[in-house]
């Protein structure tokens, strides 16, 4: 008998390319944020398969920080001639002539520079008037109340005590000229979903989200790997351990974890058990019978 | 140490969990926010981290046990600081399932914020205080689910542990709300006696209530059947976008709002009523031979039809709505009461049009589920009303496709999302698109208009056309009636013509069956003939079973309201039985003929007919004569 029930991933995926159709099919000039993470990476193939067997009908827009792992620039490279992405890098010229960088201006203000204003100019130049994002509600409390639209005013900003509500598959994407519209397709995923995804489609991620032998010196109990501009403290020493980063950003503020998941089943895994370190064990119980269950039916404590 | 666990299998199980998506609804003095925080803790989907902070927020609040509403009791302290209360999100997972939580405040001033997690919802948990028993709280959250059209419904009776966990004060609860859940006919109602506190119930069987024999909440979240809540019978699939990547290849997108579609089967592309085929699937890029909701697809067609977005497909026996008048219960969302005399955009499906908020029946008061006189709706009103859209959409009734039948209404000049709305059946007033509504080739049609007028063709006559439309069951005496008001109209020298059903099913519509959409064309043209000959002057008597109102009020609509008089030929089944002229009921009770009046389809008699005729227990002559007599009175003939 045929089933016609979707998975959890199936859905999710069904979810996302309407989101992404419908705004290529309401705004006159969307745009995908591209920023080489995994995220990045699944909502890019999303786009892919919305608009199969065409070309994505939009550019990949990057922020140039200048600041990432050498790594990622050479992936993103890669990436996007792979799938013949139009692929548009963004320098914040002024700034990055400037030297802007964290371990002199701190970290609040070189990320308000090189990546929150870098977006703004990128965008009012673009003249784009939708920008899809990776982020998911389940990354931290205040994205579990952002809309899958995220209103944003003509200067890029957010009120979160005027959002549209937003009910069944119906999104409100009417705006005023320079108004725009951030997108949020993964919405409704979570990082293990993402990670399922990227493992049952085969997509590429940058190799650094695997466990290797890398450079690292440990500070304020994270470890932070070492690159060209890294500038050691009196009394750290590097050492060679193996670890890999579950979230990739610029370089001086990328913290990686010890794992020595050099796979992605191996990743699924340490999810799995970091999340819900019984509920593997549980699982076992739930494959096999309903035994425990009926104990307690029967008066079990 | 090794794993215990086999990581392919668990693996291959992840990728067989589906999806559930419910909403929470209760204040936080319910034990929303504690149930939520147990169902996470006793799921293991809290991290570590989170965990032993929790402990230590317990022990600072000088709790002995850990109090779970601390972990998602954002509300409180969101209210204090002024910011929005709104729909949070949260996830967990469980080997079996999915779940996405829209979590939302419970009190009346939130009804907003709770429809909006309502909208995607297949599952409600309703929560009720043991101790409190059911408020009116209870009753409005139970009262927006169904609303809302969610299948399934959880009364979580919280707080079990503060009534000695007693089974009596459980039942008088469930038997208090079921009274009131048969007035909002809800498919699937499950009440579960807890203490979210304690955990009694919520992930593992409470011992403590050993007279309970369901499943505690997590064990019902997992298995409650939600695979059959898609609506898989009628086919609709609203066009979002074309793609055209070069010449051969043209796919039209969109998302499965309902129904089963495959490769190789006849579809209608409305509105424009073009019939043509489907040739090909593709689901993310790849060939299927089948579509199902909520896939997102790409359909290839036969033939090249004009299709642009906003438009519709479905199967030609199985079409929506085309209405420019809808019904609608709207509830409104915006700090800007309603204006009736503005012109607001409206969001349906894929197609945005303009249109107005043309009546306001009255409000809705969820508490009470009295209905109350207003002129406007403000901020959490439900109010039922008519629209009035510049360009029809097609649509259904929500209560049977969530997807078709709902819109959103957005101010034009704030573009704010202001309601929601969901369409109610009135098919009476509504077309059905497809069959009927070739609308393309009735652009190029214009109403000729000739010389000779009604009223010349009156006096040429010597009587005001009508139709004496004859509605009853089979064997009731239209047809034998017919005839003879027929032939005595015609002895008086007025010109009339009897339409029965021998005389049109064997021609002009023997192409149609019995189901109630080829009733319901039948009808249609029958209606559409006797308005022709009304209008060439002739006296028409129309003598069909018509078993539906809504079809008899499209015949009247399309005769017209002062030409048409519906005369209600009345008999018994029994007696029609008994009579039996074409020995159809004998045939019928033998199964030998499907969706026949009476016996295994409905007959809807007339709530007010022009006349009611007692065919049953009167004369023929007696009944000739009253019509005779209906004709002068009302001033058809003299």
């Amino acid at each position: 008998m045929e089933t016609l029930h979707l998975s959890n991933l199936k859905t999710l995926e069904a979810e996302s390319i309407h989101i992404i159709r419908e705004v290529v099919a309401e705004f006159e000039r969307p745009v995908m944020l591209y920023s080489v993470g995994k995220d990045s990476s699944v909502m890019v193939r999303l786009a892919q398969k919305a608009f199969a067997p065409g070309r994505i009908p939009f550019p990949l827009l990057h922020v140039y920080t200048g600041m990432k792992f050498p790594e990622m620039y050479e992936f993103r490279d890669h990436f996007c001639r792979d799938i013949g992405a139009d692929l548009r890098v963004y320098r914040f010229e002024e700034a990055i002539a400037a030297g802007v960088n964290p371990w002199e201006l701190g970290t609040v203000k070189c990320c308000a520079q090189l990546k929150t204003q870098a977006l703004l100019y990128a965008l009012e130049e673009g003249e784009y008037d939708a920008a899809f994002g990776g982020a998911r509600r389940d990354e931290e409390k205040s994205r579990a109340k952002e809309r899958v639209y995220s209103f944003r005013d003509s200067f890029g900003q957010w009120d979160p005590k005027n959002q549209r509500p937003e009910l069944w598959n119906l999104y409100n994407g009417r705006i005023k000229k320079r108004e725009s519209i951030r997108v949020f397709p993964l919405s409704n995923w979570t990082e293990l979903d993402v990670w399922m995804y990227v493992y049952t489609e085969n997509i590429p991620v940058v190799p650094m989200y695997f466990a290797a032998e890398r450079e690292m010196i440990q500070r304020e109990g994270r470890l932070v790997p070492i690159y060209n501009g890294t500038q050691l403290r009196e009394g750290e020493k590097p050492e060679t351990l193996v670890c890999r980063f579950r979230t990739l950003g610029c370089y001086p503020c990328t913290g990686a974890v010890k794992s020595t998941a050099s796979n992605l089943k191996e990743i699924i895994e340490e999810m799995m058990v970091a999340r819900h370190s019984e509920r593997i064990t549980r699982l076992i119980d739930h494959d096999q019978d309903s035994s425990m269950e009926q104990k307690k039916r029967e008066g079990y404590f | 140490m090794e794993p215990t666990y086999n990581l392919d299998s668990i693996i291959r199980n992840s990728l067989t969990q589906d999806l559930l998506r419910f909403t929470t609804a209760g204040s936080v003095d319910d034990g929303k926010s504690t149930l939520i925080g147990r169902l996470l803790h006793d799921s293991k989907n809290i991290y570590e981290d989170h965990l032993s902070s929790l402990e230590k927020d317990s022990r600072t609040a000088g709790r002995d046990e850990i109090d779970f509403a601390m972990l998602t009791d954002g509300l409180k302290a969101e209210r204090e600081q002024g910011i929005t209360i709104d729909v949070a999100y949260r996830h967990f997972s469980t080997p079996k399932r999915r779940f996405i939580i829209a979590d939302t405040p419970g009190h009346e001033q939130y009804t907003r914020n709770m429809v909006t997690g309502a909208s995607t919802a297949n599952l409600a948990i309703i929560l009720i205080d043991a101790k409190n028993g059911v408020l009116t709280q209870s009753k409005r959250h139970g009262f927006i689910a169904s609303l809302l059209g969610i299948p399934h419904l959880v009364v979580a009776v919280n707080k079990m542990d503060l009534v000695d966990y007693s089974e009596d004060v459980f039942n008088s609860i469930v038997d208090e709300y079921t009274a009131f859940c048969a007035k909002l006919s809800p498919r699937d109602v499950v009440f579960i006696p807890m203490s979210a506190f304690y955990g009694d119930n919520v992930v593992v069987h409470s011992p403590n209530m050993p007279w309970y024999d369901g499943s505690p909440l997590l064990s019902h979240l997992e298995n409650v059947h939600i695979a059959s809540d898609q609506n898989l019978i009628d086919f609709r699939f609203p066009v979002q976008y074309v793609l055209r990547p070069n010449q051969d290849f043209r796919g039209f997108c969109g998302t499965v709002a309902s129904g089963v579609v495959r490769v190789g089967e006849e579809v209608v592309v409305l509105p424009s009523g073009r019939v043509t085929r489907v040739e090909r699937i593709l689901t993310a890029g790849q060939d299927v031979e089948i579509a199902f909701p909520p896939q997102s697809i790409a359909v290839c067609l036969a033939d090249e039809i004009d299709i642009s977005r906003g438009d519709m497909i479905a199967h030609p026996a199985n079409v929506p709505w085309l209405a420019s008048e809808v019904e609608a219960l709207l509830i409104w969302m915006d700090t800007q009461p309603l204006n009736l005399n503005r012109r607001y955009v409206i969001k349906h499906t894929t197609k945005t049009v303009r249109g107005r908020i043309s009546t306001l029946k009255y409000k809705i008061d969820p508490n009470t589920l009295s209905r109350q006189s207003t002129d406007t709706l403000h901020l959490n009103d439900i109010g039922r009303i008519e629209l009035q859209l510049l360009k029809p959409v097609l649509c259904d009734e929500y209560t049977t496709n969530r997807h078709t039948g709902s819109f959103i209404v957005i101010d034009p000049d704030t573009n704010f999302t202001v309601a929601a709305g969901m369409v109610i059946d009135r098919s009476h007033t509504y077309q059905r698109a497809a069959a009927g509504s070739m609308t393309a080739k009735q652009k190029n049609l214009t109403p000729h208009i000739g010389h000779v007028t009604a009223q010349e063709r009156r006096r040429l006559f010597g009587h005001r056309p009508v139709t004496i439309w004859m509605t009853g069951l089979s064997g009731s005496g239209k047809s034998t009636l017919a005839y003879a008001v027929e032939k005595r109209l015609t002895e008086d020298g007025h010109a009339c013509f009897v339409l029965d059903g021998d005389n049109v099913r064997h021609g002009l519509n023997r192409d149609l069956g019995f189901s109630a959409d080829d009733r319901f064309e039948n009808i249609r043209r029958v209606a559409e003939v006797a308005r022709l000959m009304n209008e060439s002057g002739l006296i028409v008597i129309a003598s069909f079973i018509s078993p539906y109102r809504a079809d008899r009020a499209n015949a009247c609509r399309i005769i017209g309201e002062s030409s048409f008089s519906e005369v209600y030929v009345n008999a018994s089944l029994e007696a029609c039985e008994k009579r039996d002229p074409k020995r159809l009921y004998a045939k019928a009770r033998r199964g030998e003929i499907a969706d026949f009046t009476g016996i295994s389809a409905p007959y809807e008699p007339p709530e007010q007919p022009d006349l009611a005729i007692d065919s049953e227990n009167e004369t023929l002559e007696h009944n000739v004569a009253a019509i005779l007599a209906y004709l002068k009175r009302a001033g058809f003939t003299s």
